[in-house]
């Protein structure tokens, strides 16, 4: 065998992978310009931002009552919408299972949890504080929507799943169709739901202090106020006071899930 | 005389533990239902509100899209996502270097690199946009620089972790060839890793594609400073416009990165 | 071409393909000594095959070679080079003058055939070099020659993970042949192979051997292969070497020592 090591090229250049990094090279300058970015403006923003720091620092906790109130509010919107949520996404979740139910029932089911994703929370929180008015009735409805949302997704699809034969079996012994599910269907998927349900009040812990902003209730509000009165140092307090709250909170499920996961 | 035989799914223990969690959870739902202030009338009458509100929102004025300036807006709020995410993408990639704990075996690091992206990722993309707004002034350059940030702890963490789950034998046989530390970097972690990167990126993309389409409601950029206009001046037609636009935009995106997605893994 | 003969690192007159092994010994918890006290020397062109049960701590004995796990105390000199007494950057070069075969075969599963090869010269190419994949032009014929040298010519631009067991082994051996090294340490290359191609590999590392004038240690459990295509089996038991030979003085009475119980040797 002669050495074809002239002829051999041991890589391919791979074309489509550099005209790729060329394109998004050439994207993000055509982005930068677009979106008006120049250089005396970032810096300009340092120095904003220095500055903005300096204010921040010390934080300021006078108004300590107000932040706990606001801080409580928080808690209870995540609490009231994740266990109305929850318990909401479990039939709707049901509902939308191809391989458990006909077409006239999943279809809508589908389609409501698809509408209740695509949107921000923000943009929930806007439409029911003008329907509901300000205040944490529509930071819950908005949670509520949220959690539907996210656990009636992943519930639906972890029904997609699971395996048929039990549920054969269990309606060859004749039993109703509620019994099918409850020991059919629901045993091969309770331990993922619980894991949704807990990622999720956590995540609603997180999202209702920031629905607050729009007014839905919650520390968001005070937050934004904060902001527009220029109190950067109540501001870095309130922000503190947000990350030690979801920290204690992620310190306390992570608690829960180990007591349950024996 | 035989005892019965008996077998306990729980410890004494761990069925205390497990009751007073249940005892907790059930605690807490009851004090907030009796403390939060809800005037029970505005719930009563929400289904009337929510039927006058979508009345005024029919029908979409379609019109508003080119008169008002939606499709500049809707272009500069993919411009925030795309860019935004770029830019997280740079930035994660050290600190998930760093918090990773196979790679980065200084925990003090470690530990530092956790902090960064917990941070991140508990402060919230429209927190992190008034902060910048700010700081930067209002406009597009605030509200990429918040997707950028908030997007760093989202993608930093899932790379970590899927560093970690890396397979060591290439790694080992790397080391035993006596490769220097970077080369093993590029030749032994990254081809492992680099499908779930390319999976988190456009999974990021995707999410930040819908905040982009809301931090304009404080001002930093995006069609959200549409939405804020039309709300403020209860222009309700072109309200709904606008979120048809956002809800096309978010759904486009997704079924681009689902097909993306196919390709690539 | 400078890479194509190992110097004699420290001149003192070792043969340049040689392994002194001097009272290694490594202990994982305190107390606990699971190599205790190990010496032998290998020289020039051989094929070394080591027995015995497994947890006796072959593998820890390969890998405190190359110092992947540290010994808890002993000398190793590798080619005229003290190994025990280099670290950080020497430690990392002298490396690459010892090379190793995997059992799970251990290449980069989604990289090609060649690139995989290459890889056994990462530790001569600057880091900047191998991101670019800019390898030197005698490094690619090199690597196309092994790969031809151990018959998969036909596959060097496939992806490694589209290779049967048998054909990863092979592109692993010829990796670790890339690195010009002064021996070849093998940890259970067969034990995820089926029998025929068991054969294959031991003859492809003898052959190895043969063209390079270098030792080729085995960690095997297969006795038979190991009888059939080493020069001298070293046997191990709890942590000793006991014993050291040509194959054909491996009575039953030592695998007896080495593997206790009887049934299995009928």
């Amino acid at each position: 065998m002669t050495t074809r090591t002239e002829t051999r090229t041991p890589f391919k250049p791979n074309w489509a992978a550099r005209l790729g990094w060329l394109g998004v090279l050439a994207y993000c300058v055509y982005a930068g310009m677009s979106l008006d970015f120049t250089w005396s403006r970032f810096i300009d923003g340092l120095a904003n931002g220095a500055k903005f720091l300096g204010e921040m620092i010390p934080p300021n906790f006078e108004r300590w009552r107000l932040l706990i109130s606001n801080l409580v509010e928080t808690v209870e919107i995540a609490v009231i919408a994740s266990a109305f949520g929850i318990a909401a996404s479990l039939p709707i979740g049901l509902c939308g299972a191809r391989n458990l139910m006909p077409e006239w029932m999943t279809w809508p089911s589908r389609t409501f949890i698809a509408i209740c994703r695509s949107f921000h929370p923000v943009i929930f929180a806007i439409l029911f504080v003008k329907a509901v008015g300000f205040g944490p009735l529509a930071g819950i409805l908005t949670l509520i929507f949220l959690t539907i949302g996210f656990i009636g997704k992943l519930f639906c699809e972890a029904i997609e799943e699971i395996s048929l034969k039990p549920v054969e079996a269990i309606k060859a012994a004749g039993a109703p169709f509620m019994s099918v599910l409850v020991f059919g269907v629901l045993p091969q998927v309770f331990n993922r739901f619980i894991g949704f349900a807990t990622y999720q009040f956590d995540a609603n812990l997180r999202n209702s202090t920031m629905v607050g902003i729009v007014g839905a209730g919650g520390i968001g509000g005070t937050l934004f106020a904060a902001f527009q009165r220029f109190d950067y140092d109540f501001l870095a307090a309130i922000l503190i006071a947000i990350i030690a709250l979801i920290m204690v909170s992620e310190y306390i499920s992570l608690k829960i899930k180990a007591i349950f996961n024996d | 005389m035989t005892d019965n035989a008996t077998w306990e799914r729980f410890t004494p223990a761990q069925r205390l533990a497990r009751f007073a969690v249940y005892l907790g959870a059930v605690s807490l739902f009851v004090v907030s239902l009796k403390t939060v202030e809800i005037i029970p009338e505005f719930l009563y009458d929400a289904p009337t509100q929510l039927h006058d509100l979508f009345s005024r929102m029919w029908p979409v004025d379609f019109a508003a899209y080119n008169s008002e300036g939606i499709h500049k807006a809707l272009v500069e709020t993919l411009n925030i996502a795309s860019l935004g995410t770029i830019l997280a993408i740079f930035m994660a990639i050290p600190v998930g270097l760093m918090a990773a704990k196979n790679i980065t075996k200084i925990p003090a690091l470690n530990w530092f690199g956790t902090l960064i992206l917990v941070s991140s990722r508990t402060v919230n993309s429209l927190v992190w946009a008034i902060l910048f707004v700010a700081i930067f002034g209002p406009g597009a350059l605030a509200g990429t620089i918040a997707i950028a940030f908030r997007s760093i702890g989202f993608c930093g963490k899932l790379m970590a972790e899927a560093l970690e789950e890396v397979n060591e034998g290439p790694i080992e046989a790397l080391k035993a060839a006596g490769a220097p530390w970077p080369s093993i970097l590029i030749k032994g972690y990254w081809p492992q890793v680099a499908p779930a990167f390319w999976g988190i990126s456009l999974f990021r993309w995707d999410i930040n594609v819908r905040e982009s389409s809301v931090i304009g409601l404080v001002g930093a950029g995006g069609i959200g400073v549409a939405l804020d206009t039309s709300l403020n001046l209860f222009r309700w037609q072109q309200v709904s416009l606008i979120l048809l636009c956002i809800f096309t935009v978010v759904i486009v995106a997704e079924v681009f990165v689902t097909k993306i997605r196919q390709k690539i893994i | 071409m400078s890479h194509a003969i190992s110097k004699n690192h420290n001149g003192n007159g070792a043969s340049p393909r040689s392994l002194f092994v001097e009272n290694l010994e490594k202990a994982y918890t305190k107390g606990n000594l699971i190599l205790k006290g190990l010496t032998f020397e290998v020289h020039g062109e051989t094929t070394v095959g080591i027995i015995g049960p497994s947890g006796t701590g072959k593998s820890t004995l390969l890998r405190c070679i190359n110092r992947l796990i540290e010994p808890t105390s002993g000398k190793i000199i590798v080619a005229g080079q003290d190994i025990t007494s280099l670290s950080g950057t020497r430690l990392r070069l002298a490396r690459r003058h010892i090379g190793m075969v995997f059992q799970e075969f251990n290449l980069v599963e989604r990289l090609s055939v060649i690139e995989n090869v290459l890889c056994g010269r990462l530790g001569y190419l600057p880091s900047w070099r191998a991101w670019l994949r800019k390898f030197p032009q005698e490094d690619i014929n090199q690597a196309f020659k092994l790969i031809d040298q151990v018959g998969l010519g036909e596959f060097a631009t496939q992806r490694a993970d589209s290779l049967s067991g048998g054909q990863r082994q092979r592109v692993g051996i010829a990796r670790a042949m890339m690195q010009n090294p002064d021996v070849i340490m093998a940890d259970e290359p067969t034990s995820s192979l089926d029998p025929k191609t068991s054969v294959e590999i031991m003859e492809l590392l003898k052959q190895v051997s043969a063209t390079q004038h270098i030792p080729v240690l085995i960690n095997i459990h297969d006795v038979n292969l190991a009888q059939r295509f080493c020069d001298r089996i070293i046997g191990m038991s709890q942590g000793h070497i006991v014993f050291d030979g040509p194959p054909s003085e491996l009575s039953p009475e030592h695998l007896k020592q080495i593997y206790g119980g009887e049934d299995w040797l009928a």
